[in-house]
């Protein structure tokens, strides 16, 4: 067989290699063929009979989505035979369909009214009635309007092969086919709605979204999601400083338009009725509003008189705050306040995987090495309860490249399904069982390691160690649990390491340290709640909290600063592979401002000088003096990711034993947040177990 | 749900007959088979199978869905399909079809009062040289007169 096959589009001659869909083929080459059910990533389907072109000595017309382009073929793309035979497809296609763009939600982004502007007809020779059936809801956020539906089968492809769910069906024949959920009239899901935005029509509308604007109303912003470590884009949809949609049909970012539950709808936190929107101080025991001077002058006025009287301060950074933020906070607690104590919640022990592969370059993996690998091993986590985009990524990787993937969990994952091996081992035993698979390992050729809390201080070289043994190829993803609680690590949110990994001049007290020290005089608490589930020893210690709400921490604060989302703010962070992209403001909430800002105000209050509080300003600094932050800005600025690549010599191992411990989130809990995110809370699947039995 | 030893045998014998990790390919035979002893797809049977299959109650419901043949409700004893496709009609099936729908007194897919008999029109069912041709159950009959078919009845009821 001829490769490159050579053949003839509207009497343009063409070449692509074998076995290239003409469909494709002709997209390449500049040519549209339109098409609904043909969707890139997806299994072939060739229902909708859109793309049907005109192949010379082929006695009808043929679907360009499964016809491979073969050497001589002589197509035509424009005849009047295939004009008129979209033209009779789309008034098939709209005769039982309502016609009720002015209230479809879809109106205005539509691929079916895009497609009857474009190649319909124009009118309809279908006078009987209209097949009707009433609109379901299906879940909180699913709700579907089977007139509406072409049966392009988009959503059933999309949940069982793209999420691995498999949610939806087909039931019934003819003009009475329809999608179908799962439990007959509800659905049991992850709640992702990739149906929803997958559907070319109206058919699939979102609880959250549906009548709430028309699309051409809404200004889109593309930021980084505030939830998991995976560092999504998401595309806002945002009316009058609401946002009203999240979504990434651009596929821009490093999911393409994957999103799971959090990052598609519960962006809603940000206007939740217990939103702090006013500075709180503590007066005659209880807090009371109070304005932001009064707020900032007291906390600037205490913090410095107690670094006057040298006492002891303790600062526990975010694992949702940008790099911006975590570099400043880092620099105001070591330069500014002149203490080492600073730390924030650990989930994955970065460092020591650094460690391990100091002096390589390009041995960690980026979600897109996660799905070329030829071989992925899954080490101690339920990615898809905890890592979505990483579970997406290796489930197209064994679909479209036969990965072979391997999961070492102490239960059943959704990831066995996909695996050539499955091994279950308590957390202590996992490395174990990890080389107890060494012959396969070493079969599939190159790996990409995924590993969470289970492998940590030693076992991480350990492991490291082990794959070397094999002789296989190996990348590395330490899992973390947070938006930036990568970038935490890596500008030295730690107490005896700097920005870049360098050893701290002075090693200073852990989290639990802080909490359990009784003579602790101050603790800066910024975006984290360390009082969940634990308590503060120190009576005395005069706490300063910046946070969203009112957090078991906040309540024990004498200062409480209202500070802006992620979504209200610019900056950069690093997801959990080490990709840093940009966060974009996408609205205001009254009364909060950006943690950046409020550290700039104190800085001036205590009269500091580090630097300007300023976001690009920041991000230059740490470009500058954080190792392997080089990264090109035009990706950055432009809304790609960069590699930051921050391993370079050996890295100084914690003097004292601390605690790494994933706070093993599900789809639907998000740490701290989990409870003012009103999506998160009203579907069905809530909470979601980790580790079904 | 239990099935008679008679049809686990046949169950058994038909899941060997498929590559491993292919026997959701017995999908529908063993729906059919099932049916015949059942009467009708009801939800227990599909949860039933869906088990045996390791596929989901969707997946199912899925094909019961679009075969006809796969009965959503309770039919009665004996099944009567009348076709009234191009051939048969051609030969006057219509008029059989509404001869019996009179004399039974019911329509398509319903059920005598007594349960014994069940109508249902049905299309084309590969009978076309014999037209025109009814089914009785699994059993055909041909070139059927309207004289024949009254006699079929008549002979139905009494059983």
């Amino acid at each position: 067989m001829a490769d490159p096959v050579t053949f003839t589009v509207n009497g343009k001659s063409l070449q692509a290699p074998a076995g290239t869909l003409v469909i494709d083929a002709c997209k390449r080459a500049g040519i549209e063929i339109p098409a609904f059910c043909y969707y890139e990533g997806l299994a072939l389907q060739a229902a909708c009979r859109m793309c049907l072109v005109e192949v010379e000595k082929a006695p009808k017309l043929l679907a360009s989505c499964t016809l491979p382009v073969a050497e001589g073929m002589v197509v035509q793309t424009e005849s009047p035979v295939v004009v008129q035979a979209r033209k009779s497809m789309l008034e098939f296609l709209l005769t039982n369909h309502p016609l009720d763009c002015p209230v479809c939600d879809k109106g205005g982004e539509c691929e079916l009214q895009d497609m009857s502007f474009r190649y319909g007809a124009g009118e309809s020779r279908f006078t009987e009635m209209k097949h009707h059936v009433d609109e379901k809801q299906w879940s909180p956020v699913v709700y579907f309007d089977a007139p509406r539906c072409i049966l392009c089968y988009r959503c059933v492809r999309i949940c069982d092969e793209g999420l691995g769910v498999k949610a939806l069906g087909v039931t019934n024949r003819g003009a009475y086919s329809e999608i179908t959920p799962n439990k007959g009239d509800h659905l049991d899901c992850d709640e992702c709605g990739a149906c929803i935005d997958i559907c070319p029509v109206g058919a699939l509308t979102s609880g959250i979204y549906r009548y709430q604007t028309r699309p051409w109303e809404m200004e889109h912003t593309g930021t980084i999601c505030s939830h998991c470590g995976d560092g999504c884009k998401t595309t806002l949809g945002v009316k009058n400083d609401e946002i009203l949609r999240g979504n990434n049909r651009d596929r821009s970012g490093i999911n393409g338009e994957f999103l799971c539950i959090k990052g598609r709808y519960a962006f809603d936190y940000v206007s939740h009725s217990e939103r702090l929107q006013s500075p709180l101080l503590r007066s005659g025991g209880k807090l009371e509003e109070v304005s932001w001077s009064k707020a900032l002058a007291h906390v600037a006025q205490r913090f410095g008189e107690i670094k006057a009287s040298g006492g002891r301060f303790g600062v526990i950074g975010g694992e949702h705050s940008t790099n911006e933020e975590n570099y400043y906070l880092q620099k105001f607690a070591r330069a500014g306040l002149g203490t080492p104590n600073i730390d924030h919640r650990r989930s994955g022990d970065v460092p020591a995987l650094l460690d391990a592969l100091h002096g390589r370059q390009g041995a960690l993996a980026t979600v897109d090495d996660l799905y070329n690998a030829k071989g992925v091993l899954i080490i101690g986590v339920d990615l898809a309860q905890q890592h979505p985009l990483l579970a997406f990524q290796t489930r197209a990787d064994s679909r479209h490249h036969q990965a072979k993937v391997f999961t070492v969990t102490e239960g059943p994952v959704r990831e066995d399904k996909v695996a050539v091996r499955k091994v279950r081992a308590a957390a202590a035993d996992q490395l174990d069982a990890v080389k107890s698979l060494g012959e396969d390992l070493k079969a599939a050729g190159e790996l990409v390691v995924l590993f969470g809390d289970s492998i940590q201080g030693a076992a991480v070289g350990e492991l490291v160690a082990f794959l070397d043994s094999l002789g296989v190829p190996a990348k590395y993803i330490c899992l973390v649990d947070y938006s930036n609680s990568r970038g935490a690590c890596d500008m030295g949110l730690l107490p005896h390491l700097g920005p870049g990994y360098q050893a701290a001049a002075q090693t200073g007290m852990s989290m639990a340290e802080m909490l359990a020290d009784p003579s602790l005089d101050a603790l800066w608490v910024v975006g984290a709640n360390p009082l969940a589930g634990a308590a503060l020893a120190s009576q005395k210690a005069f706490v300063v909290v910046q946070d969203m709400f009112l957090t078991e921490t906040a309540q024990r604060a004498d200062v409480v600063l209202p500070s802006a989302s992620a979504y209200e703010k610019a900056g950069t962070v690093t997801n959990t592979c080490g990709q840093v992209q940009r966060l974009r403001k996408a609205i205001s909430v009254m009364g909060a401002k950006a943690d950046l800002d409020i550290f700039g105000l104190l800085a001036r209050g205590m009269n500091l000088d580090l630097g300007r509080a300023v976001p690009d300003q920041v991000f230059e600094e740490i470009r500058a003096s954080v190792h392997g932050y080089n990264v090109p800005l035009p990706v950055i600025a432009t809304g790609g990711a960069a590699m930051a690549d921050p391993v370079h010599g050996r890295i100084q191992a914690a003097a004292q034993a601390h605690v790494i411990q994933s706070a093993r989130d599900t789809l639907f809990t998000s740490g701290s947040w989990s409870r003012y995110s009103k999506t998160l809370n009203v579907v069905l699947e809530a909470p979601g177990e980790l580790y079904k039995p | 749900m239990t099935f008679s030893p008679e049809l686990e045998k046949r169950f058994a014998e038909m899941a060997a007959k498929y590559p491993e990790g292919r026997q959701k390919a017995c999908l529908i035979p063993m729906l059919m088979y099932a049916q015949d002893e059942v009467g009708h797809m009801t939800e227990e049977l599909k949860e039933e199978v869906a088990k045996r299959l390791n596929i989901s109650v969707l997946e199912v419901n899925e094909v019961v869905g679009y075969y006809t043949m796969m009965r959503k409700k309770r039919m009665g004893e004996t099944h009567l399909q009348i076709c009234t496709n191009i051939s048969c009609l051609l030969w006057d099936g219509d008029q059989l079809w509404e001869r019996a729908c009179q004399k039974l007194g019911i329509g398509h897919n319903e059920v005598t009062a007594d349960g014994k008999i069940s109508l249902e029109e049905v299309e084309c069912i590969g009978a076309c040289s014999w037209a025109p041709a009814i089914q009785v159950n699994y059993d055909f009959q041909h070139h059927v007169t309207p004289e024949q078919l009254d006699k079929l009845i008549d002979d139905l009821r009494k059983a």
